[in-house]
């Protein structure tokens, strides 16, 4: 008996836009003037936020707190695209795709200053609350991608996770219930090196977190994930095809600049030359470098923007920090959908204290 | 009317609501065409187009799906094949189901019920007679319920699918198709949170749930003793109230079940009425539960499950 080859695969990687603003133009993805500002004011606006954020855990105004530095390509280049109706599930650093979905700042503030009122999302923003244990959200986009499927709606939906996430069964679990119903579903991995202090080496053997996808018969592909045009073209291509059921894992390959979180330190684990190097690759300077280029924009258009976003970010702090506690009910209000008689019990014990 | 055991009115009540409500859908393992492996979702297939899935083999990410179809105005109803399996899907029990609601203050919120065959005394494997009701029931958010028979288990499946909010359903395998009972055809509904008196008595209220119930009520039957049975049906919310009149009324209190004794639902019990009816108690609480050991192999499962020679030690210990 003979020993044949069953299959074949290959995992490719696309890079469009290089460290000097330059462009592949076979691959550059067809988008107006006016949407390359859009993407680029969504970044900002992120990076600001992540900045300002930082600043008011430092001065104890803000709790522990995730930041997304260098990842705003990833996550504006991905999200940019959905309509109105799609929906997103995020993990908890994607702050990036709640700007781009126009989630109101002052309710990001106000979840990351602890109240989980930031989390009371507006009806017309399609996306759902931070999902603190790892790759757990997974399973619920799968789960809404499904109903889509069942109730014949037409959109599509994506969520997002870490490199460590893809250690974890929620994330295997996810990938093959999309393969075997044929789900409209996007499964987007931030690669930012690192889980914690855990390299991504330490996490998988796979040479790439893309070729995961092989094993569930869906597609997957590897892109920069600091290059937003390379972000953008893989994401395009991966709705049309989440439209015609074929679920796509997409790797964005990228770095977490900061630490994992406030209250972590990455100089114990972490090299300053890879910092560095990273650092010239941020994914924000690239694109300036391409618009300034390009002629999409002056020097003064970034001045002026940063300005009108950093004004934007000072009122959403102070819309935050304008939140009233709401008192004691509130904590037993949401348990379930009516109060039970042991709930309303402990309400009035605890009344007594305040 | 029919006479039916607990897997067809289980099946009746599925049938009954998935007719009226086009937002209900079933998934689990052999959930489809096999009907189940005890055949409760027997025929449904077959009867609802597009409704019924057989998942992959994955209890996390059954349960997991299952909050997002919830999330998307759907309503699953999960079967997760044993009790023993259930644990996979506690992670997204205790993290998310139960917390949606709360997390995002009402926006969003997740109903959806996970039903599963609960208990021993049928000599199965290992893994396929656990009593895992106390971790179910220290989830805020959730709910528990567990019937006794065939009429309440078709109510209460009923209620568990119109209810908001996540509900964990077990039933007991061991009375699956012992007990028959008439069974309205058409759909009715019995309230969550409601403990039902099944024997009126003076002397001892004995409180238990489950396959439990069958038992207990051959046994007052023959007693020479004034005994208050109370089934719970639903766990949590737990119907205190009855508890605390009755215990009140009796004085004495003896609770039942067949889980380790250890944190055993039945100390949540005792704790209530050590509040609530501390001057009216006449004897200490007893109970009568399994033992802090592992559910055994079906060789040994006697020596672990209450049994009757136990039961009426107790209610001669606290009649004492």
């Amino acid at each position: 008996m003979p020993i044949t080859t069953l299959a074949d695969f290959n995992v490719q990687k696309i890079e469009i836009l290089d460290v000097n603003g330059n462009t592949d133009n076979k691959l550059m993805p067809k988008l107006s003037s006016n949407n390359i500002k859009k993407i680029y004011e969504n970044m900002l606006i992120t990076r600001l936020f992540d900045e300002k954020a930082l600043s008011l855990q430092r001065q104890g105004r803000l709790g522990t707190y995730a930041p997304n530095k260098g990842q705003e390509a990833s996550q504006i280049g991905t999200s940019f695209l959905l309509e109105k109706n799609d929906f997103v599930f995020p993990a908890f650093r994607e702050n990036g795709v709640y700007i781009t979905r126009e989630m109101p700042l002052e309710l990001l503030f106000l979840f990351w200053m602890g109240d989980e009122r930031g989390m009371n999302i507006p009806k017309n923003v399609n996306m759902f609350t931070v999902a603190i244990p790892v790759s757990t959200q997974i399973l619920h986009a799968v789960g809404y991608a499904w109903g889509n499927k069942i109730k014949n709606n037409k959109n599509i939906v994506l969520t997002y996770f870490g490199d460590g996430a893809t250690s974890k069964g929620d994330f295997h679990e996810g990938l093959n219930f999309s393969g075997v119903f044929k789900l409209p579903i996007i499964f987007i991995c931030q690669n930012n090196q690192f889980a914690i202090s855990v390299p991504v080496k330490n996490q998988t053997n796979s040479k790439t977190i893309a070729q995961k996808a092989i094993a569930y018969g869906i597609n997957g592909i590897q892109v920069d994930g600091n290059d937003v045009f390379a972000v953008y073209y893989a994401a395009k291509k991966a709705i049309e095809d989440a439209k015609k059921g074929i679920p796509t894992l997409i790797e964005c390959f990228t770095y977490r600049l900061g630490d994992h979180t406030t209250s972590d330190d990455a100089k114990k684990y972490r090299d300053e030359k890879e910092l560095n190097e990273w650092s010239k690759k941020d994914p924000l300077l690239r694109l300036q470098k391409y618009m300034l280029k390009n002629k999409i924009c002056n020097n003064n258009y970034f001045k002026n923007l940063e300005n009108i976003s950093r004004k934007k970010i000072d009122l959403a702090v102070k819309k935050a920090e304008s939140y009233k506690k709401k008192g004691i009910n509130e904590m037993f209000d949401y348990v379930y959908d009516k109060k039970d008689e042991r709930l309303n019990e402990e309400l009035e014990y605890l009344k007594q204290f305040y | 009317m029919a006479i039916m055991n607990m897997v067809e009115a289980l099946n009746s009540a599925l049938d009954n609501i998935m007719k009226v409500n086009k937002n209900i859908i079933i998934l689990g393992e052999d959930v489809g065409k096999d009907g189940g492996v005890f055949r409760v979702t027997d025929n449904l297939f077959k009867k609802y187009k597009n409704r019924v899935f057989d998942t992959p083999l994955a209890e996390t990410g059954i349960i997991g799906a299952s909050i997002g179809l919830s999330l998307n105005g759907l309503k699953p109803v999960a079967e997760i094949q044993f009790e023993g399996f259930t644990y996979p899907a506690l992670d997204q029990l205790i993290n998310h189901a139960s917390r949606i609601r709360n997390r995002s203050r009402g926006r969003f919120s997740c109903s959806l019920v996970l039903r599963s065959p609960f208990g021993g005394g049928v000599k199965a494997l290992e893994h396929h007679s656990d009593s895992p009701e106390t971790y179910f029931a220290h989830i805020p958010g959730l709910k528990l319920v567990i019937p006794s028979n065939p009429y309440d288990a078709k109510g209460l499946l009923i209620s568990s699918i119109k209810d908001n909010n996540p509900v964990v359903f077990f039933e007991p395998k061991k009375i699956y198709r012992s007990i028959k009972q008439e069974v309205p055809d058409k759909m009715y509904e019995i309230e969550l949170g409601k403990a039902n008196i099944l024997v009126e008595g003076d002397n001892l209220t004995l409180i238990t749930y489950g396959s439990w119930v069958k038992e207990i009520v051959d046994i007052v039957n023959e007693s020479k003793y004034s005994i208050e049975v109370i089934d719970l049906r639903t766990l949590k919310p737990l119907d205190e109230k009855t508890i605390i009149n009755s215990v009140n009324k009796t004085g004495r209190c003896l609770i039942i079940n067949e889980a380790p004794r250890f944190l055993n639902y039945s100390s949540e019990i005792i704790s209530i009425i050590n509040e609530k009816c501390f001057n009216n108690l006449k004897h200490h609480v007893e109970r009568v539960t399994g033992f802090d050991t592992i559910m055994p192999l079906p060789k040994n499962e006697d020596y672990y499950l209450p049994n009757k020679e136990r039961i009426k030690y107790a209610i001669n210990k606290v009649m004492s």
